[in-house]
């Protein structure tokens, strides 16, 4: 598509904006029926923690750009060995996990020469 | 100092504390993947002014780089608007689990919609891991500055780096991508208050690569639904057969 005048930002409203803030509405009506001890709340809450996590699947998986080359198994690996940083690692386990997994991949396509 | 005085001064302090969420690791990570989007939607050869516009308007990570992968390949925009749309039915959870935890008996709804577009993947991880701290009275204003900072920020940041970072060596840009699933996982490991959490996370991560392989057209949307249900179920059905013990 041509990237001139007002029309781009029509379709980034239309298909962008509208389309994603129609759903952030729905939540605010639903969630203000909630309540905050129910067992609906329990539901909500694991569904959208298993949304994200799919998330985190499909961009390990599928990913999109450099990595869409290298292989699965380096991606794997690098969460794993993030993971055992990252419950070895005490108060600073959130750091020292993604600091390892990142420090993994990278040695990991210096080694396939990326 | 009035009543009404002492609550509007304890307004702006949550706020200013949420603000100050902007140095969080967190925001750095998301501040990190958007110099990495930034790299994108540059090399994609999209003005500077509609990248900008598309961050502070849609704001969801995800959601842009659908839009973005729409526009490169000439789609009609209704069926962009499916596409990501369909990415971003999972903003309706996250919203409607997020707004019992912060909202009181007297916040109007208007202010929570216009809130709730601040709403995406990090501000939700953030807001869920650290309102508990939060005196109830303030979660909205602690909330509203940290969400409409960090988009800000990202707006300006996405400006500034575009000409800068035309693009990266394949090694940075690589991990700038990988950044984000990892900072996701262990974030929501670390807000993880219930059992059910990690259920539902080990059930969303299989089921997400299952769905990816099998429909890749509505594998978030599967996995979130199913995967979320079968964890809630089954937790459930084992915390009664403890009760009843």
């Amino acid at each position: 598509m041509s990237f001139d005048g007002l029309w781009p930002y029509v379709f980034i409203a239309v298909a962008g904006w509208l389309a994603t803030d129609l759903w952030r509405w729905a939540g605010v009506l639903a969630g203000n029926r909630i309540d905050e001890r129910s067992e609906l709340l329990n539901w909500v809450r694991a569904v959208a923690t298993a949304l994200v996590a799919a998330v985190i699947a499909k961009m390990t998986v599928f990913p999109t750009g450099t990595l869409e080359a290298s292989p699965l198994l380096l991606r794997l690996a690098a969460v794993v060995f993030g993971a055992v940083f990252f419950f070895l690692g005490g108060r600073f386990r959130q750091i020292a996990g993604i600091a390892a997994a990142i420090a993994f991949l990278a040695a990991g396509l210096a080694l396939l020469g990326f | 100092m009035t009543a009404a005085a002492e609550e509007r001064l304890s307004q702006k302090h949550w706020f200013l504390v949420g603000m100050r969420g902007i140095f969080s690791l967190p925001a750095i990570v998301i501040t990190l993947s958007f110099v990495g989007f930034a790299a994108l939607t540059a090399e994609a050869k999209i003005p500077v002014e509609q990248v900008m516009f598309m961050t502070g308007i849609v704001w969801a990570l995800p959601a842009k780089v659908i839009l973005v992968g729409s526009m490169l390949s000439g789609a009609h925009i209704a069926t962009a608007f499916l596409a990501v749309t369909l990415s971003s039915v999972r903003m309706m959870p996250m919203v409607a689990s997020l707004v019992p935890e912060i909202r009181t008996s007297r916040t109007p709804t208007w202010l929570l919609l216009i809130l709730s577009h601040f709403v995406a993947i990090t501000a939700w991880v953030f807001a869920m891991e650290r309102v508990p701290a939060v005196p109830r009275g303030g979660r909205v204003a602690f909330f509203a500055g940290f969400g409409v900072t960090l988009t800000f920020v990202n707006v300006l940041l996405v400006g500034l780096v575009y000409g800068a970072v035309t693009e990266f060596p394949p090694i940075v840009s690589g991990c700038l991508f990988f950044l984000t699933p990892v900072y996701f996982l262990t974030s929501i490991w670390i807000s993880a208050r219930h059992r059910v959490i990690y259920w539902a996370l080990g059930m969303g991560l299989g089921l997400g690569w299952l769905f990816a392989v099998i429909a890749p057209e509505y594998d978030i949307l599967l996995a979130g639904v199913i995967g979320g249900t079968l964890a809630w179920w089954g937790e459930r059905t084992l915390r009664r057969r403890e009760a009843r013990r």
